[in-house]
């Protein structure tokens, strides 16, 4: 009966894994900045995963669940550890709701702003403002989903976030000269 | 509600993340708003952008073939139990190409084993059923010379055992020796072929059979493959085999 479960579960993990296989590289490489270390830390989110699987919830949402896997296996990694490290995280539990202080007018002309100019304001973004952003605008994940992801409560979801899109703001702001 | 008091809302209005109450209030809020309407259509675009930006690292095809084969070499278990089926197919396959040899070779055996019956029956049943009729073994085998492509010995025949005589036989394409011997009212065939003219249908074989209530011994001495058929008791069967086979070695 085991080795049926075995099978069952190996089947179901690689029809819930694998559609997201190319997310979860793309998500990494905007993590580790590096094609090796990004195929390394997904492969090791697949190990582990799949090693972890029995304990994952049926009906629960698999996509945050190896999205936390991933995550985590990031920040344990040295590349991980030295982004946490160099960019500590200010009071991120503030007030969602407060805009991000900016003596910056609001408005950005994007349309002078090229593909890869975004790209590298992105980049340049500290590697827990660039997740948030990403898991919510190019995932298109939920708060409560992106909550589920990074371990943390949806009011730190909506204040990073918020301090996330601030900040990408303000460097294309000064990449377009305008700031 | 003042366009102030709406700019934090903002974008969690365009995650579609407020509650619905608000998410209506905002929208009506903004079509009397310019300002707002302005910073919203701003955001819109810069979430697009990022949308479109954040799209940029594609894994190879190796890489996935290796998360691929990764995953379904995982459950090693099972991947065991694939090989053990597998291990377990060769052998039943082998065990089953071995007993379909085995059996065509018994087959073989069997077909040559009745051929030599009918010889028997229907050289003890033919008017003439010896070339060189004579009793004596230094006429029968010299008759042989130049006939057949061997040459072999014959005993001194003894106790109620007495040589009839011999003819050429052949078994399939293969010439061989036949001689008639009697003992009391019994006649025994013995056949002499080269063992390597039978194709090995019977190599190794060393038997008694019992074959159409005849009794047939075999074995393979020197190159040449000896059949002894009759009706007699096997007792005679044996000894007129033994004697043969004495003779050979001498």
């Amino acid at each position: 009966m085991e080795v049926f479960k075995d099978r069952v579960d190996a089947a179901t993990f690689e029809e819930l894994a694998m559609p997201l296989f190319d997310q979860l590289y793309n998500f990494a490489h905007w993590l580790t900045q590096n094609r090796d270390e990004a195929e390394d830390l997904v492969q090791e989110t697949y190990v582990k995963a799949l090693k972890g699987f029995s304990s994952f919830q049926p009906g629960t949402n698999f996509r945050a669940w190896i999205y936390r896997i991933l995550r985590n296996t990031f920040l344990t990694s040295r590349t991980g550890l030295r982004a946490t490290m160099t960019v500590p995280l200010d009071a991120e539990e503030g007030d969602a709701m407060m805009p991000v202080a900016s003596g910056n007018p609001e408005t950005i002309f994007l349309g002078r702003a090229s593909q890869e100019l975004v790209q590298g304001a992105i980049a340049e973004l500290p590697v827990h403002y660039r997740e948030v952003l990403l898991l919510c605008e190019l995932e298109e994940m939920s708060y409560q989903e992106i909550a589920e992801a990074l371990a943390v409560p949806i009011g730190t979801v909506m204040s990073r976030l918020s301090r996330a899109r601030g900040a990408l703001r303000d460097i294309l702001r000064q990449k377009l000269g305008g700031g | 509600m003042a366009g102030d008091e709406w700019q934090g809302k903002l974008d969690i209005y365009l995650d579609g993340e407020l509650p619905a109450d608000q998410m209506r209030a905002l929208d009506d809020h903004l079509r009397g708003c310019p300002a707002c309407a302005a910073v919203v259509l701003n955001r819109v675009q810069l979430k697009r952008e990022v949308q479109a930006a954040g799209k940029r690292y594609a894994p190879t095809a190796e890489f996935r073939r290796k998360i691929e084969k990764s995953i379904a070499t995982r459950p090693r278990r099972t991947f065991h139990w694939g090989w053990a089926a597998a291990a377990a197919l060769v052998v039943i396959l082998f065990a089953g190409a071995l007993f379909v040899s085995r059996e065509q070779q018994r087959l073989q055996r069997e077909h040559i084993y009745s051929e030599l019956a009918d010889l028997h029956v229907s050289t003890l049943a033919s008017s003439a059923p010896v070339d060189v009729v004579s009793s004596d073994r230094h006429t029968v085998k010299p008759w042989f010379q130049g006939r057949i492509p061997f040459t072999f010995n014959l005993p001194e025949p003894k106790d109620d055992f007495s040589l009839v005589g011999g003819r050429m036989v052949y078994l399939g394409q293969t010439p061989g020796a036949q001689l008639i011997y009697q003992v009391r009212k019994h006649q025994i065939t013995v056949f002499i072929f080269q063992e390597r003219a039978l194709g090995g249908r019977l190599h190794g074989a060393t038997s008694v059979i019992r074959k159409l209530s005849f009794n047939m011994e075999t074995w393979s001495q020197d190159g040449l493959r000896y059949f002894v058929v009759g009706d007699a008791a096997p007792e005679d069967i044996r000894k007129l085999s033994e004697s043969l086979k004495s003779a050979a070695k001498s």
